[in-house]
Formats: structure tokens, C-alpha cells, sequence
């Protein structure tokens, strides 16, 4: 039987991010995917003949370029493209956009306060301030305060040394932004409720928070940290759907040598004497490798594959209450014709943007309501994108592919588990709010694709659908990510490694957990990480 | 109340359009285009403003010679009224606005609690309880929060108000003959106000170039036929329209800054170390700790005490005639001392000089021995070169007729 240098559980992003390093560093390196695809939650899938659908995530900014570059993404035919605008609609039949042209975006703010509109320089002054402080560190593996090995606390020094570079009141800045709620921490800038709608969005999106909790402020940072081609903050399409990202990848593994095995699910983890030999396969198959990475988020990985009774107390412990709460769901559709916007003016780029009905906190705070009652929120809101419009890849043309991202969607109805019914009348919900604001869009449906936490995690493994494999807040962050002690992808058994967004950075088609994973696991094996190059400067 | 609620829901919608003009067009748009000749715009805050409309140069000795016309619609303008709008930008700028008479304009600049320079402008008091703000930046919400507990009204009024600069030798003649009179008796920094159209021009004696020169300032709607008054009066007196080139060609020999560019505002500047306070951008003698409580007071005054000021704005004169534009600054060709932020060779000194942040001791302990090196682009070449560079005071151009009164009339 063959034996492989390293295993990966997983071909999501940071799996193949993972293979790629370590295919190239000289190993003889096995993905093995569930699903008879690739991609996990970045994938491009051809539901209906004749449009692609980015079927869970679906923009792309976090994406590292130093990976892009390292792994020849473009080469194997990755192309992020910048978009521009978007569009709040409000229900009084008028609407915010946004624009990518600074006066033109401030003009758009003084249409419901001057004061706002000027106020803006200011509060992203403060963002741009706070993500040049976070950004160095997605890169880095986070220190373990645990360790105290020298690399540990030049690791520390250098958190503190970047904090140090802030002045005093910037320091205060910085815990406040880490901790306080996105309502909270808007209220400070702006007075329009719509404004702060907008701006709040980032701060909530896949996670099991309102607006209002403590805590989403830092999810919002954690959406602005991301660039395209250098413009720090700016969301891009993938080229050919998110799929693209996923497909880039597994063509440079395979160019370099690895081998993909899909429609093959691991079922066990093996271990002998605290250490990792290989795996079982679904169907039996038992592939044995020296070193085991797991994609899977860390409750899928310690609470299914691997046997509690191999594992301390403590750590299982630490991971059943690891928050990875299902709160989002997707509802991607093909349209037969482009769908129209009355409340647009004509000929508006707001349409090539993010749009959403969603114009006040305070709805938004009601929809959270009804997630913690276990209910789908009946006045969701949506993050919606047509991006057809700039990427004639995935459809004909006149056709188009909407993605709608939805929020909030529990991981179980009341208690009970999700029923096709409850997914039908989820999809309703959603359909009746867009074609509120759309005449005729029910006409253009051609086909849907509907997503509750229970199709996220039955598909791409991710527990409860949450999609950050783990919330995103200051308590999961860092040497806290997703264990105290565990921070640095390495788990209590020797050879198994963490590669998935639930180790830091954390989540989002960012791929820096899958390179700092493999530089961890490059570092225990003794080998330079040649191909691999620094994080690009903050300056 | 629901009336209300529903006008300001219209506007709002009334509003909506902007984005088809995404470059908007100044009230004197109209004019400029017809007399541009180059097709040279760039963004001015939002606005479409001429870099140049026939020739640079010759723009430039239009405001050295005769008369040139410059476009500050532009410029960010505030209107501040109430029965406490003394005190209130007593409180919020540096200088002491009780000394500020009506009808009198003060250059100023106003800080965070930090000290650190949010911007610099000219205030205008049009009336005992009435001013007007105008600066590069906006700051509404900081001139909204700095009201607290002051009875004051606070009032964006960009859009609303066309602004035109008259300057240069002849600027006085073309007012005269444009039938302003009285402009004689207009001492530097005085205003005075004319009837204009069924309306009124706010004339006063200010600019940007170190010249004899005036600002006029006229709601919207009577803009084009006030540039069309300076226009007819203008053309015996040689008058022309310029672009911001020429104008800041003389402002640097005036030794005047540009927030943004010669330093950065506290409100823009993302890195830590990049805020400036008064002392550092050559605005000190702005500070007036005799009055009362101002804010940035006592930052800056601590700041002074404890001498732990970090920077300095020099003038500098460079050898030769290379404009030494964003420069390094060396001491004994060396030690890096800082950069030029603006740098011409100056038509009318025949000096080749420049504006320069420097890092103390350099500029303030160490004024010997500095050195530029210029790196100047020679058809697809640097020519690298080290020069001298000596600490001059500013202004580098000092004009007799600009505070001469009466004015001259060429």
C-alpha cells in the first residue's frame, strides 16, 4: 500500500492551499475530498445547463496575493476583477449606493446628512488604521503565550511592538474595536440609520450575532483587511465564480505532482501511541501517511474523525465549546434576463455592486431575533450580487447568475432538524423580499439553488453551516484560535495537523491559515519553506 | 412636522442625480470652458478645475504682470452664525477671533485635542455674529461636535457659493473699472461689499499669490454674470483666466502651505507619526496662549515646555535651477533630514527654492550643512545630483503692492 508524506482531509481552499506548499517543499502529498469536486465552500458548480453558480462564498478579497503568486495562480487561471458600487434600497422607495468615486460617495451620504457624508473620511480613516495593524498578522503564525519557546516570545514581542507603534489613544482605539458592538462603534460616526445599516452589514455577516452584540465590530475589520491588486478594503469577483480560486489551486497541486482522490470521505483519523499514521476511508480504504492535515473545521476533526478517548479531557472540552453556530444561509439563482430595479436610476452601476433591503440596524437586530428563537428571520437580510454582469464566464449573455446571501438562518428550526418544506419556505422569503423591490423577478427565476445550514453542512462539512468555521470574535482569535494552547495548527497528537479557517486567521477564501499551516509543519519537519514568501509589507 | 419629514424625504430623492455628474462643474464652468484651450482638468475636491487653460507660463506672469482669474468655488466653505460664533471659534481656532474685526479676514488653522493641525484656512467675519470658514478639508462633524454648549448655527455652503480670485498688479484697476468703488481705501485682509446683480459680492483683500490681489465671493446664481463684469472691465488691464499651476507657482514663492501636501492633516494621516502640530508646519505664531482655552492649547503649550516638538517647515534656497520636488534633505550629505514637500525654480526671485519638513535637531539645532538629492528624469535617465541647500526665511517673494494703499494700478 502506498504511503504518503502528507494527507490532507479536505480539498477546500486552504486544503489545497496546504498540498500546494508541501507538494512543492518536496513531499508526496494526498488531498482527499468528500465530494466528487473539489473546493469545499469556494466552488463553481453547474446546477442548470448553462449557468455557473459561485454556490457558497461568492466575492473575493481576503484571498492573499503573496499565495496568488507563490502557487502561480494566474497562471492556472485564476483572475480576481475588481467591482464597483452597491445599493441599500429603502422602503420608502429610495435607496443608498455607494461608489467607488470618493466625491461621488460622499455626495450619496449628504443626501440623507451632510454631517455623515463628511464624517466618513474619518471613520474609515479609523478602519483603514486599525486593519494596517491586523493585516501584518494573517500572515504570521499567532504566538502561544502557553510555550514560552524563544520563538513564542519574539512572536509576543512583535504583537506588542506593533501595538507600541500606536499612540496611546490609538491603543484605547484598538481594545474598544476588538470588543464593542458594530451599532455601537457606527453611532459614533454617523447619525442615518440607513448609513449605518450599510456600514453594518460587514460586521454581522456569517455570524451568530446581532448588530447590536458585543464583538462585530471586529467582524467588520475582519472584511476590510482584504485588498485587490493592493486597494486595501476592495472586493473582487473570481473569475468564473469562486470555484475558480479552488480550481486555480488543485491544477497548481496537480502540476507540481500531488494527487486528488475525490468522492472519498474519511471516516476515522487513525492513531497509534499519540501519533497520527493515516486514515480510513467511507468505504473502507485505509490510506496510510506520516502526517495527517485536517481541512475540516476543529469540531468535525476532534469530535468526529478522531477519537475522543486519544485526545485530553480538556482539549475535547475547549472544542465542543469552540462557537461555530450556523447563522447564514444561500440562495443562488439563474435568471432568463437581467432583473430591474425600479428605484435605480436608469443606466445606475449601483445594480454591478452588493445590494440590500436591509435599511436599519434596528431590522437587522429583529432579525437576529428571530435566530435566537431557531427561526429563519422573516425580514432576512441579503447580501445579493449579480455578478454576471462584469463576468461573462458563468452564463450566456442576457442571462444572468444572482447570488444571495442570507441572513439569519438557523442551524435547526425550533429545535427540530430542517424539513424541505422549512427550505422551501426559506427560499420564499427571500424571493417575496427582492420581488417587493423588483416587479416581475419570479418570472425570471429559471432555476434555485436554496442553502439553509442544513444543505452547507451536509455538502461541505462545515458543523451547523457556520461559515467561518468558527465565529469570528476576540474570544476565538488569536493563541485562543481555535484552543488555547493549540493556536499554532498542531493538535495533541503528534503528526495531525489543523489547515481550516478555524485556526487564525480564521475564516473567509483567505488561504492564510493553509500557508501557516504548512509552514508549521515545514518547521517540524525541518525543511525551509523556500517557496514560500514573506507577507507582503505594511508600510 | 410631517411636512417636513416629507420635503426633506423630496430633496433627498431631488438629489439622486448626482451621480450623472460625477465630476461636477463649478459655477464658472461655462466660462472656463470656452476659454480652455488645453483641455487640462484635474479633481479639485470633487470639482472639475483647470491645471491650465492655455499655457502655464504665461498664466503664471498674468499674476506677476496684470490680472489673473482663479476659480475657488472649490474650496470648502463654511458659514458660522450665532451669538456665540466669537467664542465658539475663539474656542475652536488659534488665533484670537475678538481681535478679528467685522469685515476683516484672518489667515488661522484649528487643531484636535492632540494639537495636531486639522487644517488651516482664512476666516471671513461678515458681521458681528456671522462668519465664514473656508479651508482645504472638510470637517463638519468636528465643527458640529466643537459646538457643544455654544449657541451657534453651522452651515455647509460650498455648492451655494461661487468664489473667484482676483490677483496681481492690475487686479485693482480691473475692480475699479468694473465699478466697485471705493476698492481704494481697502486695506490687506479688509472686506467690503458691493450690490451685484440684484444681489451682493463680497469682495475682500486676499489670495494666495503674495500679489496685490482680491477674493470674490457671490451666490451661484450670479456667478457668470460677475465673471463677465471682471471679464469686460479686465480686458484693458490684460486680464486672464489661470489654472491651479500658475497659482501655485506663486503661492510657493509666497511661502504659503497646502494642507495635504506640504503637510498632512490629523484627520487623513493613517500613520501615527505623520500628524503635525502648529509649531512643526510653521504655523506657531498662529497660537495665541493669552486668550482664552482653545483647543490643542495645551498639547501644544506642553509640547513647547517639554521641547518635544519633532518637526520643522523650512524654506529652503537649493543651488542651481533643478526643482527639487520631493527631494530627500541630508545633513553633511548624509544623514537623512527630511523632504521637500514643494520646490520651483521662482520666475521672479531667479532662485531656485523650495519648502521642506525637516526632522529637529535638523532645521532647529542643525541649520548648517544640508543638502538636497535631486533626482531628475532627463529623457529616461536620472541625473542624480547632490546640492546645497540653505534655510531662508519665507516668504521667498515679498511684493511692495501687495499691501500698498491705495493701490497701485500696475
Amino acid at each position: 500500500m502506498q504511503k504518503y508524506d502528507a494527507l490532507i482531509v479536505g480539498g477546500g481552499h486552504n486544503g489545497l492551499v496546504t498540498a500546494c506548499y508541501l507538494q512543492r517543499a518536496g513531499l508526496n502529498v494526498l488531498v482527499v475530498e468528500k465530494n466528487g469536486w473539489v473546493g469545499g465552500a469556494a466552488t463553481s458548480r453547474e446546477l442548470t445547463p448553462g449557468f455557473l453558480y459561485s454556490n457558497c462564498s461568492y466575492v473575493c478579497s481576503l484571498f492573499r496575493p503573496e499565495i496568488m503568486r507563490d502557487l502561480e495562480l494566474p497562471k492556472h487561471g485564476l483572475q480576481v476583477i475588481s467591482y464597483e458600487g452597491g445599493a441599500v434600497f429603502t422602503r420608502d422607495g429610495d435607496y443608498l449606493a455607494s461608489y467607488r468615486d470618493h466625491d461621488s460617495h460622499r455626495r450619496e451620504f449628504a443626501r440623507y446628512s451632510k454631517r455623515d457624508a463628511e464624517a466618513y473620511e474619518r471613520y474609515a480613516r479609523d478602519v483603514t488604521r486599525q486593519c494596517r495593524f491586523i493585516q501584518p498578522l494573517l500572515m504570521r503564525t499567532a504566538p502561544d503565550p502557553f510555550g514560552f519557546r524563544p520563538r513564542d516570545i519574539s512572536e509576543l514581542l512583535y504583537l506588542a511592538k506593533k501595538f507600541g507603534e500606536f499612540s496611546p489613544h490609538e491603543m484605547a482605539e484598538t481594545l474598544r474595536f476588538w470588543t464593542m458592538s458594530i451599532s455601537d462603534f457606527l453611532d459614533e460616526y454617523f447619525e442615518t440609520d440607513v448609513i449605518k445599516a450599510y456600514l453594518a452589514l460587514s460586521g454581522i455577516i456569517g455570524t451568530a450575532l446581532g448588530p447590536m452584540s458585543p464583538g462585530t465590530a471586529y467582524v467588520l475589520l475582519h472584511h476590510y483587511m482584504g485588498e485587490v491588486d493592493g486597494s486595501v478594503g476592495a472586493w473582487g469577483y473570481a473569475r468564473g465564480g469562486m470555484g475558480a480560486v479552488t480550481q486555480a489551486l488543485s491544477r497548481s497541486f496537480q502540476a507540481s505532482g500531488g494527487t486528488i482522490r475525490t468522492d472519498a470521505e474519511v471516516s476515522k483519523i487513525l492513531t497509534r501511541g499519540g501519533r497520527t499514521t493515516g486514515v480510513v476511508l467511507a468505504n473502507g480504504d485505509e490510506v496510510r501517511a506520516d502526517l495527517v492535515v485536517s481541512n475540516a473545521d476543529v469540531k468535525r476533526t476532534f469530535l468526529k474523525l478522531v477519537e475522543e478517548t486519544d485526545l485530553p479531557g480538556d482539549f475535547v472540552h475547549r472544542v465542543k465549546h469552540f462557537k461555530m453556530r450556523g447563522s447564514s444561509g444561500k440562495v443562488n439563482i439563474a435568471l432568463d434576463s437581467l432583473p430591474e430595479f425600479p428605484a435605480l436610476p436608469e443606466g445606475s452601476n449601483c445594480i454591478r455592486g452588493d445590494m440590500h433591503f436591509t435599511d436599519s440596524i434596528e431590522r437587522m437586530e429583529r432579525g437576529y431575533d428571530d435566530w435566537k428563537a431557531g427561526r429563519w428571520s422573516a425580514d432576512p437580510f441579503l447580501d445579493m450580487m449579480i455578478p454576471t454582469l462584469l463576468d461573462p464566464t458563468m452564463t450566456s449573455p442576457g442571462k444572468h447568475f444572482m447570488s444571495c446571501f442570507v441572513q439569519y438562518c438557523p442551524p435547526k428550526v425550533e429545535g427540530r432538524d430542517w424539513t424541505d418544506a422549512d427550505r422551501d419556505a426559506f427560499a420564499e422569503t427571500v424571493i417575496s423580499q427582492i420581488a417587493d423591490y423588483s416587479p416581475g423577478f419570479r418570472d425570471r427565476i429559471v432555476h434555485m439553488e436554496v442553502r439553509t445550514p442544513r444543505e452547507i453542512e451536509a455538502e461541505v462539512g462545515l458543523t451547523e453551516g457556520n461559515i467561518f468555521q468558527g465565529e469570528l470574535t476576540f474570544d476565538q482569535l488569536l493563541f485562543n484560535r481555535p484552543v488555547p494552547g493549540y493556536a499554532q495548527y498542531r493538535s495533541p497528537i503528534h503528526g495531525l495537523y489543523m489547515c481550516g479557517s478555524s485556526t487564525h486567521p480564521g475564516g473567509g477564501v483567505m488561504g492564510a491559515p493553509g500557508r501557516n499551516a504548512a509552514a508549521e509543519i515545514l518547521r517540524d519537519l525541518k525543511r525551509s519553506p523556500e517557496q514560500m514568501s514573506k507577507a507582503h509589507d505594511v508600510i | 412636522m410631517n411636512a417636513m419629514t416629507k420635503s426633506a424625504a423630496d430633496l433627498r430623492r431631488a438629489a439622486r442625480d448626482h451621480i450623472r455628474v460625477p465630476r461636477l462643474e463649478t459655477p464658472f464652468h461655462d466660462r472656463l470652458m470656452a476659454i480652455s484651450e488645453v483641455n487640462d482638468w484635474y479633481n479639485w475636491a470633487g470639482y472639475k478645475a483647470p491645471h491650465s487653460l492655455t499655457d502655464g507660463e504665461l498664466e503664471y506672469f498674468a499674476i506677476r504682470s496684470t490680472a489673473a482669474l482663479f476659480d475657488i468655488s472649490p474650496m470648502v466653505k463654511y458659514r458660522i452664525t450665532g451669538p456665540d460664533a466669537e467664542r465658539y471659534l475663539n474656542r475652536l481656532t488659534l488665533r484670537d477671533v475678538r481681535k478679528l474685526g467685522v469685515n476683516r479676514v484672518h489667515y488661522t488653522a484649528w487643531c484636535d485635542d492632540h494639537g495636531h493641525v486639522l487644517d488651516d484656512g482664512t476666516l471671513f467675519r461678515l458681521g458681528v455674529e456671522e462668519f465664514r470658514l473656508c479651508c482645504q478639508e472638510r470637517h463638519l462633524p468636528w465643527l458640529l461636535d466643537s459646538a457643544f454648549g455654544f449657541i451657534v448655527d453651522i452651515r455647509e455652503e460650498t455648492e451655494e457659493i461661487a468664489g473667484l480670485a482676483l490677483q496681481g498688479p492690475t487686479s485693482y484697476a480691473v475692480l475699479r473699472d468694473a465699478g466697485f468703488a471705493g476698492m481704494e481705501r481697502l486695506k490687506p485682509f479688509d472686506i467690503a461689499t458691493f450690490p451685484h446683480e440684484g444681489g451682493e459680492v463680497t469682495i475682500s483683500r486676499t489670495g494666495f499669490t503674495g500679489d496685490l490681489g482680491y477674493e470674490l465671493f457671490v451666490p451661484r446664481a450670479r456667478a457668470l454674470s460677475l465673471w463677465d463684469r471682471l471679464w469686460t472691465a479686465g480686458a484693458l488691464h490684460a486680464i486672464r483666466a489661470i489654472g491651479y499651476g500658475a497659482l501655485n507657482q506663486t503661492r510657493i514663492e509666497a511661502g504659503f502651505i497646502v494642507a495635504n501636501a506640504d503637510f498632512m492633516t490629523a484627520e487623513a494621516a493613517l500613520r501615527a507619526d505623520r500628524v503635525r502640530m502648529p509649531d512643526e508646519i510653521g504655523l506657531d505664531w498662529l497660537v495665541d496662549p493669552d486668550k482664552p482655552n482653545f483647543n490643542g492649547r495645551r498639547a501644544i503649550l506642553d509640547a513647547r515646555r517639554n521641547q518635544t516638538l519633532k518637526h520643522i517647515l523650512v524654506g529652503l534656497e537649493i543651488e542651481g535651477n533643478i526643482s527639487a520636488e520631493h527631494a530627500i534633505v541630508y545633513h553633511r550629505q548624509k544623514h537623512e533630514a527630511g523632504l521637500v514637500t514643494a520646490a520651483i525654480w521662482s520666475p521672479t526671485a531667479k532662485r531656485n527654492i523650495a519648502i521642506a519638513s525637516l526632522e529637529r535637531p535638523y532645521g532647529s539645532k542643525f541649520t548648517n550643512d544640508l543638502w538636497v538629492e535631486i533626482y531628475a528624469m532627463r529623457e529616461l535617465k536620472y541625473q542624480k545630483m547632490m546640492k546645497r541647500a540653505k534655510i531662508v526665511p519665507r516668504p521667498f517673494v515679498k511684493l511692495a503692492r501687495r499691501t500698498a494703499t491705495p493701490p497701485g494700478l500696475k
